[in-house]
């Protein structure tokens, strides 16, 4: 088996915590809208797990600079790079996209933003009838855009791991506790 | 293990002509699998799961099409005032609004239903729907009805409710034969509205109590938790309705009446907590709680001002039933949770909508500025 330089442990982490909390935000936001029965449990873990999300996604992109991940396979062509590439700028700026949207969706809605108990978050713009409507809209859209770039995600993950066998999918998902830092032949 | 791939081969179509039919199917499998589990949460595989876009449809496909405005209770007046609390709440919930202090309020009156020109009748519910802004920076809303239980117990009722209560064309009133066969269908909304017809109206919004009918649960700083339900009790006390036909043929009169009311000067309300014993039911907004429950008084409402839609506070608010703070938690009703979804989708529609006038205009602000 090839296998490319690891992730960084810290980076790994971020990444896995991640991908269960989003994944779950996603089931979380369909299922509230068409569950009126579970609606406001739902609502009430989905504000706390989103503010969650807003905060890790910008601890995860400060570790990115820190903490630098490997290179991808020298020899993976330049347009399979292009996209791997963009597709990660996308999941980054959803990942602050859509709970920003969200938040600011219940600023402009007048609502009190409840993460706990007494524990509010504070509005981030001005109350607005259209605004709260727009911003509705425009956390629906991203979300979905954000869960169809993950299936994209999920799908060149595993066609990494399954066909072209190039240690990339290896290079997030080992259990090492420390980055290896000697690349074998191959990977780069 | 795979064998090794000459590197210049692995990313092109030898690469799947080298991989297996069973790598082949994970990879298809996990991207469709999780594509469907998402579609079924989302209910875009059942779309006949009753929805809160589906309850919503509904009020539309009774109402018509409104845009702007509320999809039930959408004819209304803003209020403006203050709440004064006496400190006996703190008993039963440790938040704010109950200390022996004064909370600014502003709220909505309103006639159930989703026709904002309909004619004021003095047997149409009466809503009574308060913003409070607490001390410390939370917000309580809630939303009332003069009404002395709910007809309907859960979702699926009310939607039935809906579809069975709107008026036939040819005769104007909802046909009988679907009335029946929701009655039959939702035993309890029988037992439900024979409890709402045996309370007569009061004459007016000033004179009329209004009650939560949900119950909630108030917290004590203690931790200790108890069911309540709440009502906003009229000082005023009630006057018997004007028969509609009494030379008064103004579709506001009622509206009208309560800002000629507030002109007169203030309006005030006890907000009375009746206290729930194990074995009430909580989960049944159908069924009333036996009459000698404590009621607890624990402030006064005091509504200062009136202002049209487009004047006041109000409008663009979402009174979710479930916008609680910290000491007063949902209890198991299951209506709350349908409320709050249902709202929300209302809300959603109706902001985003350009505003007509509401139908109640006020010539100035009734009962001077703003507190
Ligand atoms: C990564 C984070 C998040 C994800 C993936 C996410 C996802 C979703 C999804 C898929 C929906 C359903 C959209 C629809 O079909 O209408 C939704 C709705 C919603 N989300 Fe989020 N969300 C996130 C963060 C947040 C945050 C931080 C807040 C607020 C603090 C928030 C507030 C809401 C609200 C208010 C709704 C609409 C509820 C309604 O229409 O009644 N979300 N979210
Ligand atoms: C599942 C049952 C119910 C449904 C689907 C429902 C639906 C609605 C909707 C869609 C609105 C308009 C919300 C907005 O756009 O802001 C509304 C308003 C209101 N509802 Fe309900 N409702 C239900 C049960 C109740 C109950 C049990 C009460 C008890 C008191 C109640 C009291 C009110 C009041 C007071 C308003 C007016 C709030 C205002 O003036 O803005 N509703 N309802």
């Amino acid at each position: 088996m090839t296998s490319t330089t690891l992730f960084p442990a810290v980076s790994r982490l971020l990444h896995w915590l991640m991908a269960v909390m989003i994944l779950a935000m996603l089931f979380i936001g369909v299922g509230m809208v068409t569950s009126p029965d579970w609606y406001h449990w739902l609502l009430s873990v989905h504000r706390p797990l989103g503010a969650a999300i807003l905060v890790l996604a910008a601890l995860r992109l400060l570790n990115r600079q820190l903490n630098p991940p490997p290179p991808l396979p020298r020899d993976m062509p330049s347009p399979m790079k292009a996209m791997a590439h963009l597709s990660h700028v996308a999941l980054y700026a959803l990942m602050f996209a859509v709970p920003l949207a969200g938040w600011g969706a219940l600023s402009a809605g007048g609502y009190p933003i409840v993460l706990y108990g007494a524990i509010h978050l504070p509005p981030i713009l001005p109350q607005g009838a259209a605004l709260y409507t727009a911003l509705h809209m425009a956390h629906e859209i991203l979300a979905l855009l954000l869960f169809a770039t993950f299936l994209a995600h999920l799908g060149a993950a595993l066609a990494h791991a399954l066909v072209f066998r190039d240690g990339v999918f290896e290079s997030m998902a080992s259990l090492k506790a420390a980055a290896s830092r000697q690349a074998e032949p191959g990977a780069r | 293990m795979p064998a090794q791939t000459p590197d210049s081969a692995r990313y092109g179509l030898g690469a799947l002509r080298q991989t297996s039919w069973l790598n082949l199917g994970i990879v298809v499998a996990a991207v469709a699998g999780t594509a469907g589990a998402f579609a079924y949460a989302g209910g875009w595989i059942a779309p006949q799961r009753l929805s809160q876009g589906r309850i919503i449809d509904r009020f539309e496909q009774v109402n018509g099409q409104h845009p702007g405005f509320r999809r039930n209770h959408a004819k209304g007046l803003c209020f403006a005032g203050w709440f004064d609390g006496n400190g006996e709440g703190e008993r039963l919930s440790k938040a704010a609004v109950f200390r022996a202090e004064r909370t600014p309020v502003f709220g909505r009156f309103a006639l159930a239903g989703g026709q904002p020109y309909q004619a004021d009748m003095a047997a149409t519910v009466r809503s009574m729907a308060v913003n409070f802004a607490l001390a410390d920076g939370e917000i309580w809303r809630t939303g009332m009805n003069n009404i002395p239980v709910f007809p309907v117990r859960d979702a699926a009722g009310f939607y039935d409710q809906l579809a069975a209560s709107k008026p036939d064309p040819a005769t104007g009133k909802p046909d009988p034969a679907r009335m029946s066969a929701f009655l039959a269908a939702h035993t309890e909304a029988g037992r439900a509205l024979a409890l709402i017809k045996a309370q007569a109206p009061t004459a007016g919004f000033a004179d009329a109590s209004y009650n939560s009918l949900n119950a909630f649960r108030f917290v004590a700083a203690s931790g200790a938790s108890t069911p309540v339900r709440w009502s906003m009790v009229a000082d005023e006390p009630p006057q018997a309705p004007q028969p509609a036909s009494a030379g008064n043929a103004d579709p506001n009169r009622l509206f009208d009446a309560l800002e000629t009311r507030v002109e007169r000067g203030p309006v005030r309300w006890h907000l009375l907590v009746t206290v729930g014993q194990p074995g009430d039911p909580t989960a049944d907004a159908t069924v009333p709680w036996p009459a000698n429950r404590e009621r607890l008084d624990v402030g006064i409402l005091t509504v200062k001002s009136v202002q049209d839609e487009a004047e006041g506070d109000c409008r663009d608010v979402n009174f979710d039933p479930l916008l609680l703070p910290d000491g007063i938690q949902p209890s198991d009703d299951p209506l709350l949770s349908v409320r709050s979804a249902a709202y929300s989708e209302s809300f959603t529609r109706r902001a985003g909508e350009p505003k007509s006038p509401s139908a109640i205009q006020l010539s100035a602000n009734a009962g001077g500025a703003r507190p």
